[in-house]
């Protein structure tokens, strides 16, 4: 259950200043398709909570409208809006007076569902995030970690099952390690959850790790780029936003793709036993130097260049120089790069499930990818796809 | 000097004073709590209101008790509105400065998530707010209530007093036995009500002392 949710011409201004006060919003247009995560991402002062807070009318726009499932928010009752929206902030908020089955309870008691039904649901989200009803669901949150009461969070916000959700810097108060984890977790769940997500963050590594549509804005509300990560990253729409994606988003492009959506080169490979003079035919007319020795099942043994390929004879496991990094299709381009940097030979070899040499990969190939843009992109459906 | 004479031949002088003083306090607190409670709930989002409320009841905190008694007998008599008029007075600031401070001490996000969440204004006062100023409601009412229960001697003088009655009566009579009970059996109620507020205070609110592991 996920629905639509559309910004306007959506503003905000504080009354006595100029549109450039910081949490400002000006003229903001963007769609965010049922299903899908949004991260609003810019510098403090940009107006990205502020759009959030729209949404739940926390805070109500001056002018424009904000749709979900294409009806107008502003003719909702505040109330009932608001418990039809999941929240998650980045304290938490958990009501420290309550137990963690009784925060995770909250809408669903404000909506007046019966104490059954609330507590095997409450059990269920428990579950769900990872944790154990029995162990957590009578603690209060003073005794849960950093890292457990955002998990309590998310599923406190997930109680009535609302269509949407909102997430503003969820992770933001956790250490790098936990916030990781959380990340991971969040983006599993939300693979089966399929909700719409609105998702504030600071920081753009989280913004493109998390978002299906990223919209990075500047300070004065005003929205810079709207679109994929990989779209933002291969064309930044402005300098701003080339500046705030870093110089590094030819990496961080790397770090959204993964191996398996690359043309894989064939490798010229040859068993152990085959005849040398055959294999030495079939490497000298390869403009690639090194014949890959595999084993009976197709699995990598080494390098031979092809100078050392006897003329004659059979191909023992000894010939065999050198090896090189194995990949899997699930490797990101980034960390094949950094694997493929500390090897002898600069070639990787990709493997399936079974070990198989499926193909090759070099350094070359991944950095042209990274300087790529994104229409050029191998990678069908946008990086996002081939994250999942 | 004590004589367990004079205390067994006013034993029903001695239990009823002491259920009056219990009962003065008691409405006295109550009473004080209602009128602070709704005086913070209409003023608390106007802080000049809230200044000038809150300076009015100190005012009224440090006039002495004797002047206070003197000033309201001929307005209301020597009645028992004028007993609880003086006594409720003096809650009052206490109070007020713990119920303002109880709701202050509410941690914002839990207020800013109760808000995403769909609580209407009255629903979260009385689920969220309130539960959480607690701790400092329960201080405040502690410390009103033992406050009270030392002012209470001074209504004796308009004829009502609880226990400062059974002093004073032995004071008039120069019987020590009186005085003495009059201000033991007060001392222990202090002690009591300081003791069992604190108790009730924990009991209600277990999740104040609950900590990681």
């Amino acid at each position: 259950m996920a629905a639509t949710v559309t910004f306007e011409h959506v503003t905000k201004r504080y009354p006595g200043s100029a549109a450039s006060r910081p949490g400002a919003v000006e003229d903001l247009s963007i769609e965010v398709p049922a299903g899908k995560v949004c991260v609003l991402v810019g510098p403090s002062g940009c107006g990205k909570t502020t759009s959030l807070k729209m949404v739940n009318r926390l805070i109500e726009p001056t002018s424009g409208r904000i749709l979900i499932g294409g009806e107008d928010i502003a003719s909702r009752e505040v109330t009932d809006l608001r418990r039809s929206i999941g929240y998650v902030i980045q304290q938490v908020g958990l009501f420290p007076h309550q137990t963690i089955g009784e925060n995770i309870a909250t809408v669903p008691r404000l909506l007046g569902w019966d104490a059954d039904r609330r507590r095997e649901r409450v059990d269920a989200l428990i579950t769900l995030v990872g944790l154990d009803p029995a162990v957590h669901g009578d603690r209060f949150p003073a005794q849960l970690s950093g890292g457990e009461r955002q998990r309590v969070g998310v599923a406190r916000a997930l109680a009535a099952d609302p269509p949407v959700m909102l997430m503003d810097e969820p992770f933001g108060a956790v250490d790098p390690i936990v916030r990781e984890r959380l990340q991971n977790e969040f983006l599993r769940l939300q693979a089966d959850l399929a909700k719409t997500i609105l998702f504030v963050t600071h920081d753009i590594d989280e913004a493109i790790k998390m978002g299906d549509l990223v919209a990075v804005m500047e300070v004065g509300g005003k929205l810079a780029q709207f679109g994929t990560p990989d779209e933002i990253l291969a064309n930044p729409a402005s300098d701003f936003v080339a500046r705030f994606v870093g110089a590094d988003r030819g990496l961080k492009r790397l770090a959204l793709t993964r191996v398996e959506s690359l043309d894989l080169r064939p490798a010229v490979t040859a068993r152990v036993g085959d005849d040398s003079g055959e294999a030495r035919r079939r490497i000298v007319a390869d403009p690639f130097e090194f014949l890959l020795l595999v084993d009976a099942a197709n699995r990598p043994i080494g390098w031979i260049g092809q100078r050392q390929v006897p003329a004659s004879g059979a191909l023992t496991e000894s010939m065999a120089s050198a090896m090189s990094p194995l990949l899997d299709g699930k490797t990101t381009l980034k960390d094949a790069l950094a694997m493929l940097i500390d090897a002898e030979v600069q070639v990787g070899i990709v493997v399936d499930g079974k070990g198989a040499v499926q193909g090759l990969v070099t350094a070359d190939e991944i950095t042209a990818y990274g300087r790529r843009d994104a229409s050029a992109s191998g990678a069908p459906g946008g990086a996002m796809a081939s994250l999942r | 000097m004590i004589r367990w004479d004079v205390i067994q031949g006013n034993l029903p002088l001695i239990g009823t004073k002491f259920l009056e003083h219990l009962a003065l306090t008691v409405v006295a607190v109550v009473g004080g709590l209602v009128i602070s409670g709704i005086a913070v709930v209409l003023i608390r989002d106007r802080p000049r209101i809230v200044a000038l409320v809150t300076g009015f009841f100190s005012i009224v905190y440090t006039i002495p008790s004797l002047a206070l008694l003197a000033f309201l007998v001929p307005l209301t008599h020597l009645s028992f509105a004028t007993a609880e008029i003086a006594l409720v007075g003096y809650t009052l600031f206490i109070l007020t400065r713990n119920l303002l401070a109880g709701l202050a001490s509410v941690p914002r996000d839990a207020l800013e998530a109760a808000d995403g969440m769909g609580y209407g204004r009255t629903r979260r006062l009385w689920q969220v707010e309130v539960p959480l100023a607690l701790p400092l409601i329960v201080a405040g009412i502690r410390i009103a209530t033992v406050t009270t229960i030392g002012l209470v001697m001074v209504t004796a003088l308009i004829g009502f007093g609880g226990l400062g009655q059974v002093m004073l009566r032995g004071y008039n009579f120069r019987n020590d036995t009186l005085v003495l009970v009059g201000f033991v059996l007060t001392v222990a109620l202090g002690l009591l009500a300081d003791l069992g507020l604190g108790w009730l205070g924990r009991a209600i609110t277990p999740w104040s002392r609950a900590r990681a592991g």
